[in-house]
């Protein structure tokens, strides 16, 4: 197993310093300002090309409107962006036959915050970049939702329209869901996943980068839909509503596409990277728990996301050339679709909750200085769940009208489902028992995550029963439920992520008065936003609706003022990134503060370009807390004749070796 | 895996604390008045009501699963406060706890209970869905739990007979068809006490959703499908019908409301529904029971070749596809 | 970079977030609707409403949706907006021109009168010759099956009130319909000569409620060409074929 360590990360010969003033300006190669001019210059060219072809068909000229110029658009648009961001380069000079510029990938010795802008291959600048473009989206998320709250005040004045009232629904859900399914995949997952195997690369660093710079083409797509109108699905997008819809519709289903692409691009190099990057000695009993969860999720993504795409294809079909594949008056069918996209759907939310288990592990057994209880179950749980989750998906549609013996099926899969969830609990309980605890704010939000993930997988135990599920089906029960197992579990997850190692990837320290306050007033106000909404939608009201029974007016006045609130935590965590990273730039004084024992840990901070000198040899798990002459987790610094001996012995999957 | 540590190297042993009773019986005894709660206290208001015997069965449910899930809640966050209480490290203590990788025991024990409630849910689920002639959900246009009744082409007080009403969704208001009364329409759904009703739910154009809150009926409505939902009003009083899936711009009002009343007064209120619309001669062009609302089906309309047709087609289209095509609506 | 070049740079970027975002946030989506609201007031109890529908519309980004107008009650000038207010508590006397063509309606429930002062609409009809076909025909059900009768409703679900709008008959519907809006009864064609336009009028009373409140009001007949299904463009868009009344207390 001849892996190449030494690839385009290598500095060529005679350049060895970091000082080398030899980088020709950011200006003068491929970046994002390039990307942005080449992507409107495909926008106008694709338009031009749709109006070329299709403006004397007469359903354009009777609706005024005509899809095809903006989908051609977007595509060409994205095309050019990808184009000016460098993509094709390395392709390009292949096919020239010629050698490239030698300034073109060493960007991860660059100095200065040029990398971040370009098309650079260093996983680690990839995990930044993904952090940052996923702050972003959930940002401009968490404001559509203040809009809709604002709207949700009162049951009869309307501050918005009820077009812009759909619109705002839709940006918002759809913002959350796609773009936000990569927010611990992305910026911990690709910056962590190699680290954290010893490894010094990922498998695909081109499919990785060009995963992370689809999501900004996405989120500008969807948000563009703004601009024509938006479109009135929810994030959805049901048909036979999404083909009658106006132009904004475009948007969503072509950036749901690109971010699917992203996804499974992004989950084929995890993969690939997880089987075959392993240093040696990292058995799969030794991966961290974190790796698994990546894992799991990679194989969610890699199979169910290319049916969400294909359901996106067709229904743009359906609205550019008038296909008829949800059409059910000439023999389509909107069950079709539904059924398309709930089969990755379902997946989904487990791809967006699974990294959050996996983050939990991990600062679960560090602040509690005791073995992750249970490995084997937690990993089996990780498996079972992504195994399980292609099974239920028909529980999104007890009431649709599928066929009625399928009901006690999906409600006994989707009723077993809880079983490998509850897995975590036990792992996380197991891990209490005894322990030392540290209320570390990574911990606080770990902690904040159970409470969470508890109720919002007991209220999903009463959605799965189908009786209930009558009332609760499309109403708000559903809203809370999914908020509180996946902003409740994810985003807390995200942000015990954050605290726990954005210092590791930054080298700075994030305020700890600043932090407790975010994580008390956002534990707090989220509670008192969603859990009313418990009620909310056991009482009669529907999902996505801007008039509402007079009754519930006091409760979601009390509810929008939670969400007012909400907000404001979350700009307090802003805050504190912001002035943390830019101002106050306490640097971190020791490798460990808190002498953990996963890889990443042993490392500086942040870690050098090339992550480790040598690869490492591993010699024992990353739980081994509490264990008298635990042996160190890994020797960073193997003689040779140790590796060359690994790589020609056994292959992957060996024993220690005897240093 | 190593087995768990029993004792503290300690040099004078003390009794081992029994974190295992303690948490049993304070979660115990927690559990119990909780359950006790929620069943004699909370059970008889909990939605959706009892007006119909769908809502009543649903209530049934979810006060039997709140009674399951509630000591499930209660063990797990007892446990986590325990812990966090007892369990955290003291001020100046830096070192790591006992290295416990896993118990077999407990872990079995975790599976196999866990196991048991949800296969305890599931069967719990399925006897509420078949009992119910499935629980007001809408089963689809071959449903296989049907209310006892019969159906006749006519109904009458006190026949016993189900009444069968179709619920029509249209963007964006419901109307209601009453085959059994020759067809009429009316966007007011009136249902008689006592009486099983068959819901028959489609729409016109995009999915809606027909949401009857308090009779504890949701199905959802797809053009050109027919969506069958069962309920038995047992209560006289007014219901909210809601709809319950995204349909365009006005699905947020795009509700109106039921009544249900005595088997006489809906006697009595269909019968002059009907002749109103008879007289006035809507009724001899309102499908009796329709999904695609095309006059063709009407044989009268049909054989005397009268019927209005734009670019071949019975409905307003839209012209989205070209007239050249086959069967629209 | 230093300290303040830092401070500059969030400064700025932070305005520019909070302007782009207000920029957003007013110009498409608290905009709810820049149309104007046409008022009327009452005399003696009674408010004259006067609409008409027609085949296409003024508009510059969408010509050729079909489009209410409503009537200044001052200046007698047709505005191309569906936002009126009415006093309440009063007698609304509601006049429409139908000058769209007829459509076979989905639902021919929809062709019934419901909620106007006795259940009926009163009917004229014009055709291309300016010669009254049909005059005054009051009725409570327009035939929509056999005959083409109807382009549109005017419907205000949460008053009960649904009334179908008349619409030319078959034949000037298919061929002669208005051709520019706002529609007259009578136009000048180029050669000077005066032509008629086809139409039908539609007269009809309801109750406005007591108590303040927007009211929406939308048609129910398809008539989004180049829609699946009719529903959208015109249907879903404020201006066009559904609006607002707003009852207001004086």
């Amino acid at each position: 197993m001849a892996i190449e360590i030494q690839s385009e990360i290598a500095e060529p010969a005679g350049r060895g310093s970091r000082d080398w003033a030899g980088y020709r300006s950011y200006w003068l190669r491929p970046g994002v300002h390039t990307g942005v001019v080449l992507a409107a210059a495909g926008y106008l060219l694709g338009h031009l090309l749709g109006n070329f072809l299709s403006s004397g068909y007469a359903q354009n000229a009777l609706a005024d409107s005509n899809d095809v110029p903006i989908v051609l658009g977007y595509s060409f648009g994205v095309l050019g962006w990808l184009i000016g961001l460098g993509v094709f380069n390395d392709l390009f000079w292949l096919v020239l036959g010629r050698q490239r510029p030698p300034d073109t990938h060493l960007s991860t010795l660059e100095p200065g915050l040029g990398k971040y802008f370009r098309y650079t291959l260093d996983h680690k600048v990839v995990g930044i970049q993904y952090l940052f473009g996923m702050t972003t989206y959930f940002l401009t998320g968490g404001l559509f939702a203040m809009a809709i709250r604002s709207e949700l005040l009162s049951p009869s004045y309307h501050l918005l329209g009820a077009s812009q009232y759909l619109m705002v629904v839709g940006e918002h859900g759809t913002l959350m869901m796609m773009m936000m399914s990569s927010v611990i995949l992305g910026p911990f997952g690709q910056y962590f996943g190699p680290l954290l195997i010893g490894s010094k690369r990922v498998a695909f660093p081109r499919l990785e980068a060009l995963g992370f710079w689809l999501t900004p083409a996405a989120y500008v797509i969807l948000l563009s839909g703004v601009l024509f109108g938006g479109f009135p699905t929810g994030w959805t997008g049901y048909e036979p509503l999404a083909t009658q819809a106006t132009a904004g519709m475009d948007a969503y289903f072509f950036a749901f596409g690109l971010m699917g692409l992203s996804m499974i691009l992004a989950g084929f190099n995890m993969i690939v990277t997880v089987i075959n990057y392993r240093a040696p000695g990292m058995r799969w009993s030794r991966m961290p728990m974190f790796v698994w969860s990546m894992f799991s999720v990679s194989f969610l993504q890699v199979l169910s996301v290319p049916v969400l795409v294909g359901a996106c294809y067709m229904g743009l079909a359906d609205r550019t050339f008038q296909t008829a594949f949800f059409t059910n008056q000439l023999g389509g069918s909107s069950f079709l679709y539904e059924d398309l996209f709930w089969f990755f759907g379902h997946p989904e939310v487990y791809i967006l909750a699974l990294p959050g288990f996996g983050v939990i592990s991990e600062v679960v057994s560090v602040f509690c200085r005791k073995p992750l209880f249970g490995y084997k179950v937690a990993a089996a749980g990780m498996l079972g769940v992504g195994i399980l989750s292609f099974f239920v998906w028909q529980h999104h549609l007890f009431d649709s009208g599928i066929n009625p013996d399928m009901r006690p099926v999906f409600m006994l899969t989707t009723e077993m489902i809880s079983i490998p969830t509850g897995f975590i609990f036990l792992v996380g309980m197991g891990t209490f028992w005894k322990a030392r605890i540290t209320f570390s704010i990574p911990m606080l939000f770990a902690l904040a995550f159970y409470f969470n993930f508890l109720i919002g997988g007991i209220s999903g135990v009463f959605l799965s029963d189908v009786p209930a599920d009558t009332t609760e089906h499309g109403s708000f029960f559903v809203m809370a439920h999914f908020h509180y197992t996946i902003m409740g579990g994810l985003i807390f997850a995200f942000m015990a992520g954050i605290y726990y190692w954005l210092p590791k990837m930054t080298g700075i320290k994030l305020n700890e008065k600043l932090g407790k306050l975010h994580f008390w007033t956002m534990f707090i106000f989220f509670n008192t936003t969603f859990l009313p909404l418990f009620a909310l939608g056991m009482m009669g009201m529907p999902r996505r609706v801007f008039e509402y029974a007079r009754n519930l007016e006091t409760l979601n006045d009390w509810v929008s003022i939670s969400a007012f609130l909400l907000g404001g935590s979350i700009l307090i965590f802003l805050i504190n990134l912001v002035m943390s990273m830019l101002f106050w730039r306490a640097r971190v004084t020791e490798i460990n503060p808190y002498r953990a024992r996963s890889l990443e840990w042993q490392l500086p901070s942040p870690p050098p370009p090339e992550n480790f000198e040598r690869v490492p040899v591993i010699l024992s798990g990353p739980y081994d807390y509490g264990v008298p002459d635990a042996l160190p987790v890994a020797d960073l610094n193997p003689p040779p004749g140790v590796i060359a001996g690994a790589y020609a012995g056994t292959g992957a999957g060996m024993t220690e070796a005897k240093v | 895996m190593t087995t768990e540590n029993t004792t503290e190297n300690d040099t004078a042993p003390k009794p081992e604390t029994n974190h295992w009773l303690r948490m049993s019986l304070s979660w115990l005894v927690l559990a119990l008045v909780v359950d006790l709660l929620i069943w004699f206290v909370w059970y008889p208001h909990l939605p959706p009501g009892d007006m119909s015997d769908s809502a009543k069965h649903q209530q049934f449910d979810i006060a039997v699963l709140a009674v399951t899930g509630a000591p499930v809640v209660i063990a797990v966050l007892l446990y986590f406060i325990y812990s966090i209480i007892v369990w955290r490290a003291r001020p100046g203590d830096e070192s790591d706890g006992a290295p416990i990788y896993g118990n077999n025991k407990v872990a079995a024990a975790w599976i196999i209970v866990t196991a048991a409630i949800v296969m305890w849910a599931f069967a719990f689920g399925t006897a509420e869905l078949i009992g119910p002639a499935g629980a007001g959900a809408g089963e689809g246009p071959n449903p296989i739990w049907k209310l006892a009744g019969k159906t006749s082409s006519t109904w009458t007080p006190g026949s016993g007979d189900m009444l069968e009403v179709q619920v029509i969704g249209q963007q964006w208001a419901w109307t209601y068809r009453y085959p059994q009364f020759g067809g009429m329409e009316s966007f007011e759904l009136y249902l008689p006490l006592d009486t099983p009703v068959t819901f028959h739910v489609t729409s016109l154009d995009v999915i809606h959703s027909f949401w009857a809150y308090q009779l504890g009926v949701k199905a959802d409505a797809n053009p050109q499908v027919d969506n069958v939902a069962y309920t038995t009003p047992k209560q006289l009083g007014g219901f909210t019908v809601r709809c319950n899936e995204l349909c365009g711009i006005w699905h947020g009002a795009m509700y109106n409301y039921g009544k249900v009343v005595s088997q006489a007064g809906f006697s009595g209120w269909a019968a002059g529904v009907q002749r109103k619309e008879q007289t006035n001669g809507l009724l001899a062009v309102l499908p009796a029971y329709s999904l695609t609302y095309d006059p063709t089906v009407l044989p009268q309309l049909t054989s005397s070749n009268n019927l209005n047709k734009v670019d071949g087609i019975t409905g307003g289209a839209g012209y989205y596809y070209p007239p050249s095509d086959p069967v629209t609506p | 970079m230093s300290v303040p070049a830092r401070a500059a740079a969030l400064l700025i970027a932070v305005a520019a977030v909070i302007g782009l975002g207000i920029f957003v946030a007013v110009y498409y989506i608290g905009s709810a609707s820049s149309l104007p609201t046409v008022h009327f007031a009452a005399a003696n109890g009674v408010v004259n409403v006067v609409l008409q529908e027609d085949p296409q519309n003024d508009s510059a980004s969408k010509p050729d949706w079909v489009s209410y107008y409503v009537q200044d009650p001052d200046s007698k000038q047709w505005v191309h907006t569906t936002f009126f207010s009415i006093p309440a508590g009063t007698k609304v006397n509601v006049t429409i021109f139908g000058y769209d063509g007829c459509t076979p309606l989905r639902n021919n429930f929809f062709s019934q009168v419901q909620g106007t002062e006795g259940g009926t609409v009163t009917l004229s009809q014009f055709n291309s010759k300016g010669k009254e076909s049909l005059t005054n025909d009051t009725t409570s059900v327009i035939n929509s099956w056999s005959d083409c009768n109807v382009g549109h409703t005017f419907a205000i679900p949460s008053l009960g009130l649904y009334v179908p709008v008349a619409s030319p008959d078959a034949d000037d519907s298919a061929n002669n319909l208005c051709s520019s809006s706002p529609c007259t009864p009578t136009f000048t064609d180029d050669a000077g000569k005066t032509e008629h336009n086809p139409y039908a009028l539609e007269t009809f009373s309801f109750n406005a409620p007591s108590h303040a409140g927007v009211f929406r009001w939308q048609c129910f007949v398809p008539c989004g060409g180049g829609y699946l299904d009719g529903n959208s463009g015109p249907m879903q868009n404020f201006g066009y074929m559904m609006g607002n009344m707003d009852v207001v207390t004086s």
